[in-house]
């Protein structure tokens, strides 16, 4: 097994990991930390595919790295969304989780806005 | 020459990696977060400080060593002022952990 | 076995430990905290893969911002009045047994990827002298793909809008609610005074030499974010209101010189985004040195969060 191949195993176990955060976990901060930790799986899958891509003299295919440092950002500016929609539903119904629609109470809720 | 530089570097870095073990066997082991906060300060000045020293000889040009030194510097400084902030905090809070 | 591989495979073995204590750990602040030492121990790993440009920004924006931006939303969530009804055990065997089907089928992935690797680097080794620019990652970054980028630059900029949207409406174009000391101590102040300087060269020097060595315009705009935010929390600069002009100029700039040379592309070049050779490393540098100081100020703004009073008079 090459270090390349091992972090590759690594990328899949997380991306594992983090999907089972995603949907065990109640709470929704920790449901954005998993969403991360999965993210960076991805992320670290990519980060393989451009280290089996090193030619001409570089270390590694830079387009894949450039994907990720794209990735890394816009995955930070949904988690920034996110942790704001959160703070925000704290504030208004001081929850930490979203509650399952109760079909009836989403219909009252409805007529009274 | 060389073979000289290499020993130095592995006897220096060594020495820092011990200072490493033995701050990480004091933050788990400690009683509560003053004495950790200790033995933590103790892997940020002379375990880091070792292993720059180690790194040293390895570094082709002057400019890398002296960007080696400047990390310690500030590591050794945020290591500081952040034990700080947080002994005050834990006195403040009166909690002992 | 080389000694090396054996330091990988530690590596890997603790990122994985580290990923699973994050995600059982019981209380939000453990959670957090180890979610930030995840995040360095990845950008280890993307020094291992060759990856340094991705490495200084994993450790800038994963394992700095994020957490920091994960940190202040713990400490402002109250907590819940009714308590956390944990999820069921059946639901937790199917979703642990579908999460180890993901893992298993990745692997597989991974297993029968072919010996020769489809690549584009010896493509972007051809290009990469008539950009001018010596670092391969911002090349594909402002040149070959450089849609990508002022895309993302946009993206940025629209979840800016998302957060500041959720603003009640009294508080609406005033102060985001960034956690701040309510009295300094001196001590803080002095890291304040001391560290902001050192971080604004760091900042620009990473972005500067981001066109020959690994570095870039996020990464330096990650540290002047974060240096920014440190003199806000300390309450040497007031946050501020978010309808104050120069925070909304700042703010588009970048994206505005970036689609601005893109479009001159179409006269001075072939196409939009398309650079005319010759000039087209001093339109790099406009180009990322107004992002640098636009990624700063949006990273910091998103998160200092929706406003939530209006500025005093």
């Amino acid at each position: 097994m090459s270090s390349t191949a091992l972090f590759g195993y690594c990328g899949a176990v997380l991306v594992g990991l983090g999907l089972y955060g995603l949907i065990t976990r109640a709470e929704v901060l920790r449901k954005i930390l998993s969403f991360n930790v999965l993210g960076s799986g991805v992320f670290l899958l990519f980060g393989v595919f451009a280290r089996r891509g090193a030619a001409a003299g570089l270390g590694a295919d830079p387009v894949p790295q450039a994907l990720v440092i794209t990735g890394i950002v816009v995955a930070f500016s949904a988690t920034a969304l996110a942790v704001a929609l959160l703070v925000r539903l704290n504030k208004e119904t001081g929850q930490i989780v979203v509650a399952p629609d109760d079909s009836e109470e989403s219909g009252e809720q409805g007529a009274t806005r | 020459m060389r073979l000289a530089l290499d020993i130095i570097t592995v006897v220096l870095v060594s020495a820092g990696g011990f200072f490493f073990m033995a701050g990480t066997i004091g933050l788990l082991r400690f009683p509560d977060t003053l004495t950790r906060l200790h033995a933590l300060t103790k892997v940020d000045n002379l375990g880091l400080g070792l292993i720059v020293f180690g790194l040293l000889p390895q570094v082709e040009s002057r400019l890398g060593a002296l960007k080696l030194i400047v990390i310690w510097l500030l590591v050794q400084m945020s290591g500081a002022i952040v034990s700080q902030l947080i002994a005050q905090a834990v006195r403040r809070s009166g909690r002992q952990t | 076995m080389t000694l090396v591989f054996a330091c990988e495979v530690v590596l890997a073995g603790l990122l994985v430990a580290i990923a699973t204590w994050t995600i059982v750990a019981r209380t939000a602040f453990a959670a957090i905290v180890l979610f930030m030492v995840y995040g360095l121990l990845l950008a280890i790993v993307w020094v291992a893969l060759s990856a340094v440009d991705v490495a200084l920004t994993e450790a800038a924006i994963g394992g700095g911002v994020t957490s920091m931006l994960l940190m202040g939303a713990a400490t402002r969530l109250r907590a819940p009045t009714t308590p956390v009804a944990d999820v069921g055990l059946p639901l937790r065997i199917a979703a642990g047994l579908l999460c180890a089907l993901v893992t298993v089928v990745l692997g597989a992935v991974v297993f029968f990827l072919p010996d020769v690797a489809p690549t584009l680097a010896p493509v972007a080794k051809d290009n990469l002298a008539a950009s001018g620019l010596g670092n391969p990652v911002a090349a594909v970054l402002f040149v070959f793909r450089a849609l990508d980028t002022l895309l993302e630059k946009v993206v940025l900029l629209l979840a800016l809008v998302g957060v500041w949207s959720l603003a009640s409406d009294e508080a609406w174009g005033g102060v985001p609610g960034l956690p701040v000391y309510a009295r300094p101590g001196r001590i803080l102040v002095f890291l304040a005074q001391i560290l902001p300087p050192i971080g604004i060269i760091v900042g620009i020097y990473m972005f500067w030499a981001g066109a020959s060595q690994p570095g870039g315009a996020f990464q330096g705009g990650t540290i002047l974010a974060a240096v920014w935010l440190l003199t806000m929390m300390a309450r040497l600069q007031d946050v501020p209101a978010i309808n104050a002009r120069w925070l909304r100029l700042l703010l588009v700039v970048g994206p505005t010189a970036f689609l601005a040379i893109g479009l001159a592309g179409f006269f001075i070049a072939d196409s939009f985004l398309a650079y005319p050779p010759g000039i087209a490393k001093p339109l790099i540098i406009v180009v990322e040195a107004t992002l640098t100081l636009s990624i700063g100020v949006t990273l910091a703004l998103l998160v200092a969060g929706p406003p939530e009073r209006l500025p005093q008079r």
